[in-house]
C-alpha cells in the first residue's frame, strides 16, 4: 500500500504533484483563454445584436461614468449616423445584481431590452427572463414613464414580483438617461466638454 | 447601516443552510445532539472568518495581480486545509480547554463546502446591500463571513433542538434517521422563506 | 467480468450515493431545480470523479501515508479548475447555471470518498468503473430529484411544459429541496430495503 512517510519524500512527492498539476492547469488555461474570450464575446455580441434594430456598424465597448453603467455601444449607419446605443446597465435586484442589456433609441424611447445575468427567484422575480411574458413584450418601443405601476409609473410589474419589477425599471432608467445624456451632451461637447466620459476600450 | 443590512440579510434571508444549501453534510452529520451542534457551530464560525479573510487578501494581492483568477479554486482550498491545521495546532497549545471543546471538528471543516463557497463567493459575486449593485471590501466581506457563519450556527443549534425531540418520537420506520430530518429542514426552510424581502 | 458489471451497477442501487450514502448534498440540493440542471450537475461530477480516481490510483503507491489527503486535494482541485475552463469556453451558458457549484465539486465528499474507500486500494481498471458506477448513480439521483421538483414546481419536465401557468412554487425553492429529498428516500427506503 502507501510509502512510509519521510520528511524527504513527503516534501518532494507535494513539490512534484503541485509542480504536475501546475504544468496541467497552465496548459489548459492556455488551450482554453482564447475560446473562453470567444464565447464572452459572441454572447455579449448577441445580446447586443438583440437589442437594437438590423443592420448598421456597432462599436466596440465605450465606458461612461454614470451610476449603475457597465458600458455601452453605439450603433451607426453606413453614413455614421447613430441609430441606436445598447447599454450594459446593472441595478440591485431581490436576490442579488440584475444585469440588463437595453437598446435605447436617440430620442430616449427603448428598442428592446434583453437580461444579461441575474439571482431572482425562480419562479417569480426569475420570469423577468421569459422573453413572450407581457413583462418583457412592454418594452419594446416603450417611451411612457420610467416606474412601476405602484409607483405612478407606465410599466407593468410582474406579479408578485415587485422588486425585480423595480428593479428592471431602475436598470432601464439609467441606460435611457445615459443616452440622454450623451445625446444632449453631444451638442455640449463642442463648447464646454460632455459630463459622459466617452474611452475607447 | 448597510453593515446592519448584511448581517440580516446573511443571517436570515439568505441563510447559508436553508436558502444557499451549502454545508449540508456537517449540517446533517452533528446535528444529534445539541452540544456537539454548538461545538461545530463555533468551529465553523471561527475558520468561515479567519479563511474568507485570508482568501479575500490572496485573491487580492496575489492572484488578480498576477492574472492568475483561474487558479482560484485550488489555491483557496489548500489554504483552507493549511488554516485548519494550523488553527488545530495553534489552539493546542494555546487554549488547551478550546480545543477540547472544537479539536474533533476541525479536521472536518476543510471539507465543508461552506467555508470554500463563501470565500469563491466574497470575491466573485457582486453583492446588492443598500442598493447599487459593488463587490465586497475587506470590512463587509469580513463582516458577511462572519454574519454567515452566525447563521450556521442558528440553523444548525435550531435544528439539533427539534431532532433531539424527534429523536423521542415515534416515526414510520422507512421515515427513520435521515429522511425525517430532511423533511424537518424542508418545513423550517419554509419558516425562514418569511424572511424574504425584508432586506 | 460479473465483478465488473457490479462494480457499475453497485452505485444505481446498493451504494446509491444519494440516497443510501448520503454524499455531496449541497449539489444535491442546490442544483436540481430543474431535470436539466440536475442531469449536468450530475454528469460535470461524474466528470471529475472518474479522472481523480484514475490518477489517484495510479499515484497512491508511491504517495507518503502522511500526505495523501493534500496531494488527493490537489489532484481533484486541478480536475475541477480543468473543468471549469473546459465548461467555460464550450458550455458558458451551463457554467453560469450552476455557478457556484462548480468550483464546490472539491469539496464534494463523494469524491475524496471514493478515492479513500476506493481507488487508493484498488487498480485503474477498477477505479475508472467505480467512478463511473459512483457517478452514473449520482447522475441518476440528481436528475429523478430535479423531474420531480420541476414536474411539481414548474409543470414540466426538461423544459417541456405540461400544464398552463405555474406549479406550486416552494419546489423550485430551497424548501422543496429538502421536501422532496427526504420523501425520495423514504421511497428509496421502502423499496431497497426489502
Amino acid at each position: 500500500m502507501a510509502a512510509k512517510s519521510n520528511l524527504t519524500n513527503m516534501a518532494l512527492c507535494l513539490t512534484a504533484v503541485c509542480l504536475v498539476c501546475a504544468a496541467i492547469l497552465g496548459a489548459v488555461y492556455s488551450v482554453t483563454k482564447a475560446p473562453i474570450e470567444n464565447a464572452a464575446a459572441a454572447e455579449a455580441q448577441a445580446s447586443i445584436a438583440k437589442v437594437l434594430p438590423e443592420g448598421g456598424e456597432i462599436s466596440g465597448e465605450l465606458q461612461a461614468e454614470a451610476e449603475g453603467i457597465d458600458g455601452y455601444y453605439v450603433q451607426a449607419d453606413g453614413e455614421g449616423a447613430v441609430v441606436a446605443y445598447a447599454v450594459k446597465t446593472t441595478a440591485g435586484g431581490f436576490g442579488g445584481p440584475l444585469t440588463l442589456m437595453v437598446g435605447v433609441l436617440p430620442d430616449g424611447s427603448v428598442y428592446n431590452t434583453s437580461v444579461l445575468s441575474h439571482s431572482e427567484t425562480p419562479g417569480l422575480g426569475a420570469k423577468c427572463t421569459d422573453e413572450k411574458s407581457h413583462f418583457r413584450e412592454q418594452w419594446k418601443g416603450f417611451s411612457g414613464e420610467l416606474a412601476v405601476s405602484k409607483d405612478g409609473g407606465d410599466v407593468d410589474a410582474i406579479t408578485a414580483s415587485t422588486i425585480t419589477s423595480r428593479a428592471y425599471t431602475k436598470a432601464v432608467a439609467q441606460a435611457v438617461s445615459l443616452v440622454r445624456a450623451i445625446e444632449g451632451g453631444e451638442a455640449l461637447d463642442s463648447v464646454s466638454g460632455a459630463s459622459v466620459n466617452k474611452e475607447e476600450e | 447601516m448597510e453593515y446592519l443590512l448584511i448581517i440580516i440579510s446573511a443571517i436570515f434571508v439568505n441563510n447559508i443552510v436553508l436558502a444557499q444549501f451549502l454545508g449540508i453534510c456537517p449540517f446533517l452529520g452533528v446535528s444529534n445532539k445539541l452540544s456537539t451542534a454548538s461545538g461545530m457551530s463555533l468551529a465553523v464560525c471561527f475558520v468561515i472568518t479567519l479563511a474568507t479573510v485570508v482568501t479575500y487578501l490572496i485573491n487580492q494581492y496575489l492572484l488578480v495581480p498576477f492574472g492568475l483568477t483561474f487558479l482560484q479554486t485550488i489555491a483557496f482550498i489548500l489554504v483552507i486545509a493549511a488554516l485548519v491545521q494550523m488553527v488545530e495546532i495553534v489552539l493546542k497549545k494555546v487554549s488547551p480547554s478550546l480545543y477540547q471543546a472544537l479539536g474533533i471538528f476541525l479536521p472536518l471543516i476543510t471539507t465543508n463546502c461552506a467555508v470554500l463557497g463563501v470565500a469563491i463567493n466574497v470575491v466573485t459575486k457582486q453583492f446588492t446591500f443598500g442598493g447599487e449593485a459593488h463587490m465586497l471590501n475587506l470590512g463587509e466581506a469580513t463582516v458577511y463571513a462572519f454574519a454567515t457563519s452566525l447563521g450556521y450556527g442558528l440553523a444548525m443549534v435550531l435544528f439539533a433542538g427539534i431532532r433531539e425531540h424527534l429523536a423521542l418520537n415515534d416515526v414510520p420506520k422507512a421515515f427513520k434517521g435521515l429522511p425525517i430530518a430532511m423533511i424537518s429542514v424542508g418545513i423550517m426552510a419554509l419558516a425562514f422563506l418569511g424572511f424574504s424581502g425584508i432586506v | 467480468m460479473a465483478n465488473k458489471l457490479s462494480l457499475i451497477t453497485k452505485g444505481l442501487l446498493k451504494e446509491n450515493p444519494t440516497f443510501v450514502l448520503v454524499l455531496g448534498m449541497c449539489p444535491t440540493l442546490a442544483t436540481t431545480t430543474s431535470a436539466m440542471n440536475g442531469l449536468e450537475m450530475g454528469l460535470a461530477t461524474m466528470f471529475v470523479l472518474i479522472l481523480s480516481n484514475i490518477v489517484i490510483s495510479l499515484i497512491a503507491p508511491v504517495v507518503p501515508d502522511k500526505v495523501h489527503i493534500p496531494v488527493y486535494i490537489v489532484v481533484i482541485a486541478t480536475f475541477v479548475t480543468v473543468l471549469q475552463l473546459l465548461m467555460q469556453a464550450y458550455t458558458p451558458e451551463v457554467y453560469k447555471t450552476l455557478g457556484l457549484f462548480i468550483p464546490l465539486i472539491v469539496v464534494n465528499c463523494i469524491i475524496l470518498g471514493r478515492a479513500e474507500a476506493f481507488a487508493n486500494k484498488n487498480g485503474v481498471v477498477d477505479s475508472a468503473l467505480d467512478g463511473i458506477g459512483i457517478g452514473l448513480g449520482f447522475t441518476l439521483s440528481l436528475t429523478v430529484i430535479g423531474i420531480v421538483r420541476e414536474v411539481l414546481g414548474s409543470g414540466s419536465v426538461f423544459g417541456w411544459k405540461f400544464i398552463a401557468g405555474d406549479g406550486i412554487l416552494a419546489f423550485v425553492m430551497a424548501p422543496g429541496a429538502f421536501l422532496v429529498l427526504g420523501y425520495l428516500m423514504v421511497i428509496f427506503n421502502k423499496i431497497a430495503k426489502k
